[in-house]
């Protein structure tokens, strides 16, 4: 299975009407939730701090309240990739809009965002903590979400004509047949992103169970909160309880979630790859033998079915997706919706940038955007020089690389914050330039979807070619030239797509680096996010987030698209 | 007299094109299935019948005419009107028991009733024992059973086959078509029409009351032919032999006309059949040999080569088209042209298949020509493709374009690079 690569570079067209509208929508909902959170933050500074310990003996009750938060914010995810990807796939008006707007929503640096939904949140909430909860688990959300609605989308888009002109011709309603045909095609693609989505999402559970923005500090009680403690507090062993802490649950979820889960979508893979095996699971092997669970289950199972049977709409309608008719009323209402919307944008906007922002404020976030672009650049291209060779040796040597796959997924889960005792030691100890050795925490936890994209794409090179390679004897440079780089560039591509997003939304942590007072910073936009959110100044916030994605955005447009569809187009196999 | 079950009248189906155009599909259609019979459609790829299958199934908007059903229009997918599928269309998450019983579920029917009637189906079709399988642990023919099986549980007042065994091997194929017509001479299944589309003139001759002929582009009925042999009908039986003769005539004779010395007129809007030049050179070389000599009957080199109709009409065309062949009244012959060609060395089919690729073949003339008067003898893919697609929609034009590419490549017309999506004169040295 393979990453989705963002809207942006597999799709469409360069740029469009939408995606200007896009970009105001989303500009002005930032604004606006800023301004809102400005207002908001001074009655919240009195907020009691929850006392988190470095008691180890806490860390299980962390852990669960951790786990707690990310499965709400899976199961918001959910809804929200049920919905909007629905929605997206199934109207023409509303996918025009909504697809450039996931996309955009997809370039927008989260880390960046935390602190003013927190505010948000927590002012909109009754309870305090509950509000602050809120806050974490919208956080978690948005780091979840965009990609599996994404990935629905696009499997609600492919499910074979047949299959739903079969769904038609029995007359299944549309209840029905989204229960019965396309959620169970897109299961398999979409159970890939949720495991994906869990790992990434680490990242931003240590962001958000502790921040401070302004002078509010926020501590709920979990993982995240429990390893911004023993940095502040220099705690090395405390660091070393988390990291087996976070192992231990990652290990808990794979076994009794994601495992179970692949095992049991497995049925719904539309074509079976050949020389695949069945992925097992003991749990789910568990679950389907007892006859406990079995007794258990029905009364739902049947539930769950009679629930499917409900007619919630009369008819089937003819399976073409018309052109767009002028039905006048409906056509007007929606264009009224979406030119109102826009307007009331545009004039956020326009008068958070007329008031607040002074083009020295944009040139000098575009100048530290360099930096940061440019270290990004580096960081890629070594990566890539380390983890091209090694992937496509893994992905050579199945026995290997069915190793490798769990250990780089974890990696990948790994939150840049836990190495920086290390790191911010080692910078301090040996008087080294944090402009250049911060850098490598940007790309520690992203760099590994290079890795794996391209063990997958090696694996898949066909057995036949491979021993066409070695019948004709050829080895060395001329192998890795003319079979091996051609066979993994499409894969290699995807990854590093989705690696070089990623080091920008990390580069808000890595950038600046803490352990204890040691307090370490790099000349770039990350930091700079960074500081003005420590500061509490929402207006450099939202310049900062936007031209972070701005970059993100241009970067996907006229480096990643061109070079994704040449590869596409030249080296994909079959 | 029996009655009408559906009533088409009038019926046009027309897409839209990229440019804003409309491209003809269907045209004209008048259709009527009464109770009891099997009416097949028969005609070549793009003839529009899986199109009007379609139509009757509620699955499209027609763009003109009428389908009416018992007397009701049909403007979506109506009840007591099944759909088999050349695919299958089995949902592979489902057993072969679910996917049965999912039409009864749309229905909302009690669940012990619809148990009750899905496995009654199973066991009808002959799937006893594979009620808790999945699909792909069947093989093709044990999936298409599930199909029929699926659409015969609804009993449906008329079944949509769509091309049903064309994805089957001719083994399994043909037991297929024997249960089938088996169980419905005996009146065991619970369907009073069926409708057939196919491209296998046999496979009409074998199951159909009545075979409708389309023609291609847009598709038409060109003719209607009713079959009154017995069922279950032999193969080898003469009467047999000379109805499935005068459908290939029949077919045969369009493309023949109108009748002039030399090659079918074409023009640079003609779709190119996608037949590459090997093919091409192995079937006339094989035309020119023992048995035959150079004249061959249709059916009979489609039946020693194994080729379904469907696989032998673009050959036969193209070859028409260059002036290697003639049909006439289903049979093929040899040209002299074509002679020389089979007798003539590698560089002489060579220079053979140029001279007529560009004598008769105006496309690519056209785009040599093109190709000769620019400076840097370089022109874009999508220069041709604009100038086709005025006549012909999207996909027919990258067919067409392929066709002409693959000949002019053999012939050395003209090269063609993919990376650069452009033609030109120079041939890599």
């Amino acid at each position: 299975m393979r990453l989705n690569v963002p809207i942006s570079v597999g799709w469409g067209r360069f740029f469009t009407r939408w995606d200007v509208l896009a970009v105001l929508l989303i500009l002005g909902l930032l604004v606006f939730l800023s301004e809102a959170s400005r207002h908001l933050l001074q009655p919240l500074a009195e907020l009691q701090r929850q006392p988190v310990s470095l008691n180890p003996a806490n860390l299980p009750e962390y852990a669960a309240r951790t786990t707690l938060r990310m499965l709400i914010a899976m199961a918001l995810s959910l809804l929200f990739t049920f919905t909007y990807a629905t929605l997206a796939a199934k109207s023409h008006r509303a996918e025009r809009l909504l697809v450039p707007l996931l996309d955009i929503l997809q370039s927008v640096p989260i880390l960046g965002f935390i602190s003013i939904t927190v505010v948000f949140f927590m002012a909109l909430a009754p309870g305090r903590v509950l509000g602050a909860e809120f806050a974490a688990i919208f956080a978690i959300f948005t780091s979840q979400a965009w990609n599996m609605a994404f990935s629905f989308y696009q499997s609600l888009r492919t499910v074979p004509t047949e299959l739903v002109e079969a769904s038609r011709n029995f007359r299944l309603s549309p209840w029905m047949s989204f229960w019965r045909v396309d959620v169970p095609f897109a299961m398999p693609q979409l159970i890939w992103n949720m495991m994906m989505s869990m790992s990434g999402s680490w990242f931003f559970v240590v962001a958000s169970e502790a921040i401070s923005v302004g002078n509010t500090t926020i501590t709920l009680p979990g993982v995240g909160s429990y390893i911004a403690l023993a940095i502040e507090h220099r705690d090395l062993a405390a660091v070393g309880y988390a990291i087996v802490t976070m192992l231990i649950v990652i290990l808990i979820y794979d076994q009794l979630l994601f495992r179970p889960l692949v095992a049991w979508a497995d049925r719904f893979r539309f074509e079976q790859e050949p020389g695949v095996l069945a992925p097992h699971s003991w749990v789910l092997n568990v679950l389907r033998r007892s006859r406990l669970v079995d007794r258990l289950v029905r009364p739902f199972a049947s539930f769950w079915r009679r629930l499917l049977l409900a007619r919630w709409s009369k008819r089937a309608e003819p399976v073409v997706r018309e052109p767009d008719r002028q039905h006048g009323w409906v056509t007007f209402q929606w264009a009224a919706i979406v030119c109102a919307l826009a307007a009331v944008a545009l004039w956020q906007v326009a008068r958070f940038v007329t008031e607040y922002i002074s083009l020295s404020d944009v040139a000098i976030a575009l100048l530290l955007g360099l930096a940061t672009l440019s270290r990004i650049v580096v960081l890629i291209a070594l990566a890539t020089i380390i983890w091209v060779p090694i992937g496509v040796w893994v992905g050579t040597r199945p026995h290997v690389a069915e190793k490798v796959q769990p250990v780089a997924q974890f990696l990948a889960a790994f939150p840049a914050n836990l190495l920086f005792p290390i790191a911010v030691s080692a910078i301090v100890v040996w008087r080294l330039d944090p402009n250049i050795w911060l850098s490598p925490l940007m790309i520690l936890g992203t760099q590994w979807y290079i890795l794996f994209n391209v063990v997958a794409g090696a694996s898949a090179i066909p057995a036949e070619l491979r021993a066409a390679g070695v019948n004709f004897r050829v080895r060395g440079w001329l192998w890795w030239r003319r079979i091996a780089l051609p066979a993994v560039l499409p894969y290699y591509v995807t990854g590093a797509i989705t690696a070089s997003g990623g080091s920008w939304n990390a580069s808000i942590v890595a950038e600046v680096a803490s352990w204890g007072d040691e307090r370490l910073q790099a000349y770039g936009l990350g930091a700079y996010i960074a500081r003005q959110t420590e500061a509490g100044d929402f207006h450099r916030i939202v310049l900062g987030i936007a031209v972070m994605s701005f970059y993100v955005v241009l970067i996907n447009r006229t480096f990643w698209r061109p070079l994704y569809l040449y590869a596409e187009r030249k080296f994909r196999l079959g | 007299m029996s009655t009408a079950l559906l009533d088409i009248h009038a019926l046009r189906q027309t897409f839209p094109k990229a440019d804003g155009g409309e491209l003809l599909v269907l045209d004209g259609i008048e259709l009527q299935l009464v109770q009891g019979q099997i009416v097949g459609l028969l005609g070549r790829t793009g003839s529009g019948k899986s199109t009007l299958l379609r139509a009757i199934a509620g699955l499209m908007r027609p763009s003109g005419g009428t389908i009416t059903y018992l007397g009701q229009p049909v403007l979506a997918p109506a009840p007591g009107i099944a759909m088999v599928f050349q695919g299958f269309a089995l949902f592979p998450w489902l057993t072969v028991l679910e996917n049965v019983q999912l039409g009864l579920e749309a229905l909302g029917l009690p669940e012990t009733e619809i148990r009750q009637r899905a496995l009654a189906a199973i066991d009808l079709i002959g799937l006893d024992g594979y009620e808790s399988a999945y699909p792909r642990e069947l093989s093709g023919g044990m999936r298409q059973r599930v199909g029929f099986a699926r659409a015969l549980v609804v009993h449906p007042n008329i079944l949509l086959m769509d091309e049903p065994f064309s994805a089957l091997d001719v083994l399994t194929a043909e037991t297929l078509r024997t249960d089938f017509l088996e169980l419905w001479s005996d009146g065991k299944l619970p369907i009073k029409g069926v409708l057939l589309v196919t491209h296998n003139i046999e496979e009409a001759v074998l199951m159909c009351d009545r075979i409708l002929l389309f023609s291609s582009n847009p598709g038409r009925i060109i003719r209607e032919i009713a079959v009154e042999l017995k069922q279950p009908r032999n193969r080898l039986d003469p009467h047999f032999r000379d109805l499935v003769e005068k459908i290939y005539v029949a077919m045969t004779a369009r493309t023949a006309t109108p009748p002039r010395v030399g090659a079918v007129a074409t023009s640079i809007d003609t779709i190119l059949p996608r037949v590459s030049a090997n093919l091409l050179s192995g079937f006339i070389e094989t035309l020119a040999a023992e048995p035959y000599s150079g004249k061959a009957d249709l059916p009979v080199i489609a039946e020693l080569l194994h080729m379904e109709a469907d696989d032998l009409f673009p050959v036969s065309d193209a070859l028409q088209m260059l002036n290697l062949v003639e049909v006439e009244g289903g049979d093929i012959k040899i040209t002299e042209t074509g002679k020389q060609f089979v007798e003539a060395g590698t560089d002489d089919r060579k220079k053979i298949f140029q001279r007529q690729l560009l004598s008769y073949v105006p496309l690519a003339a056209h785009i040599r020509r093109v190709l000769q008067e620019r400076a840097n003898h370089v022109a874009p893919k999508s220069r041709f493709f604009d100038e086709l697609e005025d006549h012909m929609g999207h996909d027919d034009v990258e067919q067409t374009l392929r066709s002409v590419t693959a000949w002019a490549r053999y012939a050395e017309v003209f090269a063609y690079d993919d990376d650069s999506q452009t033609f030109s004169l120079e041939n890599p040295t």
